[in-house]
């Protein structure tokens, strides 16, 4: 089972996010399961949704709390609540921010997991350019795609076309596709930097 | 036709291949998705004949769905917690005057303290009103008791309560395999009315009944929910041949051969008991699961037979009977006899709090261990509790419990 908990604020699309990332991983023919935190939903207020996804039946119904990703679309979260808890030591980090982790603050945690397995992404502002509003969800569930290898950038397309219609969905496909070509060059650009 | 969709959009679909005729609804968290989806349906022509009628409270829903069902139209409607509480009155007449409706409760917590998080203290409210009531462990078991609840209340005539664990269910999106109109039509016949307001057959429905009959009427509505006890099962076979899949029954046993211990309980919790249970064995604990999918009527010969050979039974329950503790435990202890396996009651999960593997693997090791008290509260915070009790002791005027409870909590 691999499990996936995401950070960030009423508003962002967090719990669509956990949403279409469950329809990408059934298309792909596994079991997945999303979930809100079923917190009161406030613009603004810090939000949790998760998702499960597993290639047999899916019964567990805790929330999760050994996540082996982290999708953390509002980086103004890391230093208000305890965004790492239970992160397991191989898991993955995706940060929505224009600035490095040291500069985030967060080094500390970044530097004791492999560094295949961490990235920024600026899904906000690839979010603005393609979609027109600054919401990082699908951006990042592209970001999410190249990062883990879990899911196919194709089926994130298909995810975000089955929530969205028509023009909107479009542009959120460019997004997450932008933020898929980024993270694969961060990634890569760190890895030649550390065999250098 | 598999489908990754919200529970509540799941059960939306399932009652509208049912064709209700009537849909009322007031909307409560969190189980306004469900009668959204529907108004959508209907609106969109998808669902027809049909009308949806928004009405101004769940006492209105419900009396609504009384009028609708003696003029023999297929009617449902949906509510939860205080929007049950608020039916209360109106419960009883549906059931008491055999009308077939079907709602569904997406549980929650009643308040005060105000709370819209899952437990089961909604629908256990209101467990002795004569409506069968059956708990879903799964989306795909929700959207199925709808179609077989439609066949239960019709053939009794008698109303039925489908109850599935709010946001735990009604707001997860999973996998769902939704059956085919042509499926559920060959399933669940056209509503036949034992009963009907009609002006070219005038009667009247809801008579005065003295003394001289009261008795015999009352008699005959337990008579009746207990001849569920035996479509039930029926039905559920016929589910199976019709849909391949397993779905509702009177009770649903996980590992019990050999086990020792058993863990009893109803709704979505049962998913994580029985992961929790896989773990334990591994560690070669003999531990299983029955699972209560038909609460009312009560089981009473299948739980019986199920726990033959326990050697102790743990209820796990969603829902506080003030005073005395456990509610489905005293079901439970009944259907036991003078048998003398203990039962232990573990009050759990009130008011949305988390039931994790970790808590359900520590309180059934304490039950082996002999440890484990009579009632338990699963992941109580102790301290919180005992410094607003020493406070009460201190100071005369001490103020709410709910704000000294938040207030403690944080230290």
């Amino acid at each position: 089972m691999f499990q996936v908990r995401i950070h960030g604020r009423g508003g962002q699309g967090v719990v669509t996010a956990a949403e279409m990332l469950s329809i990408a991983a059934f298309r792909e023919g596994r079991h997945a399961q999303a979930f809100p935190s079923f917190g009161s939903e406030r613009t603004g207020a810090p939000v949790v949704a998760f998702c499960r996804i597993d290639t047999r039946e899916i019964r567990l119904r805790e929330p999760v709390m050994q996540p082996d990703a982290l999708i953390i679309q509002d980086a103004t979260l890391l230093h208000q609540i305890d965004v790492f808890a239970g992160l397991v030591p191989s898991g993955y980090i995706l940060i929505n921010t224009t600035r490095t982790f040291e500069a985030l603050g967060v080094g500390e945690v970044t530097n004791g997991l492999a560094q295949e397995r961490i990235a920024t992404v600026n899904a906000s502002g690839i979010a603005l350019e393609a979609v027109g509003r600054p919401l990082p969800n699908a951006a990042l569930l592209g970001g999410f795609a190249a990062l883990t290898g879990r899911i196919s950038l194709e089926s994130v397309a298909a995810a975000i076309r089955e929530t969205f219609a028509g023009r909107i969905a479009e542009a959120n496909v460019t997004a997450a596709e932008r933020a898929y070509a980024c993270v694969q060059t961060e990634i890569r650009e760190r890895l030649h930097a550390q065999a250098d | 036709m598999l489908k990754q969709i919200e529970g509540s959009r799941a059960v939306a679909e399932a009652v509208a291949l049912c064709r209700p005729e009537v849909i009322c609804a007031y909307p409560i968290s969190p189980q306004t998705h469900i009668v959204e989806a529907l108004g959508e349906l209907v609106k969109a022509g998808d669902l027809q004949p049909c009308e949806f009628i928004n009405v101004e409270s769940e006492f209105a829903a419900m009396s609504v769905a009384i009028g609708a069902s003696a003029a023999g139209a297929r009617s449902y409607t949906a509510t939860a917690s205080q929007g049950l509480l608020f039916m209360a009155e109106a419960l009883f007449n549906a059931s008491g005057l055999g009308l077939p409706i079907v709602m569904t409760v997406a549980n929650r917590a009643i308040g005060a303290p105000i709370n819209i998080w899952n437990d089961h203290t909604d629908s256990m409210s209101q467990r002795d009103c004569g409506w069968i009531q059956l708990f879903a462990e799964t989306n795909q078991e929700a959207l199925d008791l709808h179609i077989q609840a439609f066949r239960l209340a019709e053939s009794l005539s008698l109303p039925v309560m489908v109850c599935m664990d709010g946001f735990i269910l009604t707001h997860a999106v999973e996998r769902v395999d939704m059956p085919t109109q042509e499926q559920v039509d060959a399933f669940l016949p056209s509503f036949e009315p034992r009963q009907v307001l009609d002006p070219r057959e005038p009667v009247s429905i809801g008579a005065m009944v003295g003394p001289e009959a009261f008795m015999e009427v009352r008699y005959l509505a337990h008579v009746k929910q207990m001849q569920a006890l035996e479509l039930i099962p029926a039905w559920a076979d016929e589910f199976r041949r019709a849909f391949g899949r397993d779905a509702g029954g009177l009770v649903r046993g996980y590992r019990l051969e050999d086990a020792g211990t058993v863990v009893v309980a109803l709704g979505s919790v049962l998913g994580t008991l029985k992961d929790t249970v896989d773990e334990l064995r591994e560690r070669g604990m003999k531990v299983g699961v029955l699972g209560i999918s038909c609460f009312r009527p009560w089981p009473h010969g299948a739980v019986s037979a199920a726990l033959a050979h326990a050697k102790r039974v743990i209820v796990l329950e969603k829902s506080l009977a003030v005073g005395i503790g456990g509610i489905v435990s005293m079901n439970v202890r009944n259907a036991l006899g003078g048998r003398p396996a203990p039962v232990m009651t573990v009050i759990a999960g009130l008011g949305g709090r988390p039931i994790t593997k970790a808590s359900l693997a520590r309180v059934i090791g304490e039950a082996e261990s002999g440890l484990l008290g009579g009632t338990t509260f699963l992941d109580l915070d102790h301290g919180a509790v005992d410094r607003v009790l020493a406070r009460e002791r201190d100071v005369r005027r001490s103020g709410p419990i709910a704000e000294n409870v938040l207030r403690m909590i944080g230290r």
